[in-house]
């Protein structure tokens, strides 16, 4: 597939031109395999037993990847798992050495690819935030220096000589992100930052990331949430087994994302069952009341999930399920095509079009939309399993629970007893 | 690295060589290398009632028991023999403990070595180092031991770092090569243990090398590097009469197979470990 790029859409209407900022980082031709063995060899027993066959896989986790940064750009790198975005991270941070190709880059590089990682949790915070500075490559005494800083906007001043295994998970969230913060690396490189704490860290979290995308810093950001790279990215890239798909517009990206993964869902073995594509999700999407399409939906407001399906071979009796999992696998809740309206056979090339409202009681956190077709009227007999036609995020104050129900409460202080 | 240097003309393009040993600046290695040994030793006194004392008891547990299986049992007849015992037991700790803590020590700190960009030799010379800083303790309560045991400072004393130097590389480069090498074979951790304990007794720590007869057995003995190293502090340190290394080994010509397989070893372990660096965060 040839890479499209777009240069201008909605980064150059944010007000910014990043063609006129310096590159600040440039990958040329970059190239990564890996070398699995079928049998690990992991002693020297093996070594021994298994010297003269060798069983190797060759995995090219990326292949000739080129691209561009400029300075004070927020870059996004989308692609499903395994499509070599965390590689070519790691390749950025100086983590894996490339195969081929150079990377260049200019300013200083936090050296970090995900919150928290050099913390020791026998270390107090004072200490911690010492060590992580020096990571940064700041000198000891600039690095103490930073303390106050981090304190601050972690809110921990209190717990500064308190040992970091004695702390919540959330205050150890907090104290990394605002190490990550309070360092003057000019280049951020952000693994899936989005999916660590809880939603009101996910909202400071957000703060930060609309800031720094004003500001003179170079953010990459590896992600699959889309609503994210809508959000925060002034261009992104899809990377797909390895290669560049496409360079531009986030929301461009994003949508080639999402229709690459309805493409290659029913097929690839990874995480889909269907052996044979009778029905493929060729859109799914979410609508605002207004009908405008959305990735993220506030707390409470209706749900409009609409999706679009097309019959590649005739269907006998097909039935249709959706299902809403949370992030912990739970099925929140979910619906399927009423039996009155189910078609007695699908043929080929025939379109489907579904269009729900849904009373949203989801409580705020990411959801994945997951699909079932079946045919012959039967549920074991299964045409398609896509367990992520589409990802959400609905947003709003937290609650406890997975789900959120209109209450009242009253609270009353009987008098009375003993007196 | 100030913010006032930050004009576009200061945005060069350098080149990112990927991960390596030593790789970020030789300033933040050493900070590093410093910060994370010094933390790791202050952290084994944490916690434990008696602190330092706990380092002390190992050693000392091994002397008295080897004291009287060697005095009452065996009663050799070397001159100073408790404290030759003593301080030998704590130099060959420095070894012992370093390059042990140091097999795995990549592996454990899986962590870091995989999400970050971090020169990765400081990973097994934080694990040396922090035997070093125990052994350096340890000594202080040596030296006391022997002056009370009423051995008689000479100048030769001055040339103890010599001693530890030399100790102090070879565990270096011992601890590169295990700790490369644990990464690719995850036994090696395992051998080691054992190879440490067989080293104990391959290296005159609990005998005076001029116990054997000229024998096969005793030129084996006489190409460990160790060997000559701890006669040589035996004769500077605890006896004066005792014989140098050169003597204990019979010429200068003797001396070249341990000599030699000492070079080889720090060379194989700088060469390994450098060679494996850049392919760690892969290969855990």
């Amino acid at each position: 597939m040839a890479v499209e790029t777009s240069q201008d859409g909605p980064a150059a209407t944010r007000g910014r031109d990043f063609e006129a900022e310096p590159v600040v980082i440039e990958a040329r031709g970059v190239s990564k395999s890996f070398r699995l063995s079928v049998n690990k060899i992991n002693s020297l027993k093996e070594l021994v037993t298994t010297f003269s066959q060798s069983d190797y896989k060759e995995l090219r986790a990326l292949r000739d990847v080129s691209f561009d940064v400029h300075r004070g750009e927020f870059f996004g790198i989308v692609g499903r798992n395994g499509s070599g975005k965390s590689t070519l991270l790691k390749v950025l941070a100086s983590i894996y050495a490339a195969d081929a190709g150079t990377v260049r880059m200019a300013g200083r590089l936090a050296p970090f690819i995900e919150l928290g990682v050099g913390f020791n949790p026998e270390l107090t915070a004072r200490e911690n935030v010492e060590l992580n500075g020096v990571m940064m490559g700041l000198e000891r005494r600039e690095a103490r220096g930073r303390l106050g800083a981090v304190l601050e906007f972690a809110e921990l001043e209190e717990f500064v000589d308190m040992k970091l295994k004695n702390y919540s998970s959330g205050m150890l969230v907090r104290l990394a992100f605002s190490v990550m913060i309070q360092s003057d690396a000019e280049i951020l490189l952000i693994d899936e930052v989005l999916a660590v704490g809880d939603a009101a860290f996910q909202q400071k979290c957000a703060d930060v990331f609309h800031e720094m995308r004003d500001s003179e810093r170079t953010v990459i950001l590896v992600t699959h949430d889309m609503g994210a790279v809508e959000h925060y990215c002034h261009r992104a890239m899809l990377l797909h087994d390895g290669e560049v798909k496409a360079i531009g517009d986030p929301g461009e990206v994003a949508r080639k994302y999402l229709r690459l993964n309805f493409e290659s869902a029913p097929s690839s073995g990874d995480d889909s069952l269907g052996e044979v594509a009778d029905v493929v999700v060729e859109d799914a999407w979410l609508e605002d009341d207004a009908g405008e399409r959305v990735t993220n939906l506030e707390k409470g407001k209706d749900l409009h999930f609409c999706a679009e399906l097309e019959a590649k071979r005739d269907v006998e009796g097909p039935t249709f399920g959706f299902t809403f999992a949370n992030p912990d696998g739970v099925e929140v809740t979910g619906f399927g095509v009423p039996l009155g309206d189910l078609p007695e056979r699908v043929t080929a090339g025939q379109k489907l079009q579904i269009r729900t409202r849904i009373e949203n009681r989801l409580a705020p956190g990411r959801y994945v939309v997951r699909c079932w077709i079946h045919r012959h009227r039967n549920i074991s007999d299964i045409v398609l399993y896509s367990p992520h036609v589409l990802d959400f995020v609905v947003f709003g104050k937290d609650e406890p629970g997975v789900a959120f129900f209109e209450h009242e409460v009253r609270f009353d202080v009987k008098n009375g007893g003993e007196k | 690295m100030s913010a006032e240097t930050q004009t576009p003309a200061a945005l060069e393009l350098r080149e990112v060589r990927g991960p390596s040993a030593t790789g970020g600046g030789r300033r933040r290695f050493f900070d590093l290398l410093w910060l994370i040994s010094a933390t790791e030793f202050k952290k084994s006194f944490h916690g434990t009632a008696f602190g330092y004392l706990w380092s002390l008891v190992r050693p000392l547990m091994l002397f008295a028991v080897l004291l009287v299986v060697f005095t009452r049992i065996f009663r050799f007849d070397v001159p100073n023999y408790p404290v030759l015992l003593l301080f030998n037991l704590v130099v060959f700790g420095l070894f012992q403990e370093g390059t042990g803590a140091a097999v795995s020590s990549v592996l454990a700190q899986e962590g870091i070595v995989r999400k970050t960009q971090f020169p990765r030799l400081v990973i097994p010379l934080s694990s040396v180092m922090v035997a070093l800083f125990t052994m350096a303790l340890n000594l202080i309560a040596v030296f006391i031991f022997i002056l009370a045991y009423g051995v008689e400072p000479t100048w030769t004393w001055l040339l103890l770092p010599v001693i530890l130097l030399l100790v102090f590389v070879l565990t270096c480069a011992v601890s590169l090569l295990l700790s490369a090498l644990n990464v690719r074979f995850r036994d090696v951790a395992i051998i080691w243990t054992v190879a440490a304990t067989v080293l104990l007794y391959a290296t005159p720590i609990i005998y005076p090398i001029d116990f054997l007869e000229p024998s096969f057995l005793k030129d084996v003995l006489l190409a460990n590097p160790l060997t000559l190293i701890f006669e040589q502090a035996r004769a500077w340190i605890i006896d004066p009469t005792a014989p140098s290394a050169v003597s204990v080994a019979g010429g200068w010509l003797n001396m070249l197979p341990a000599a030699a397989i000492y070079v080889v070893t720090c060379i194989l372990g700088v060469w390994v470990f450098n060679r494996e660096a850049p392919k760690i965060a892969e290969r855990l």
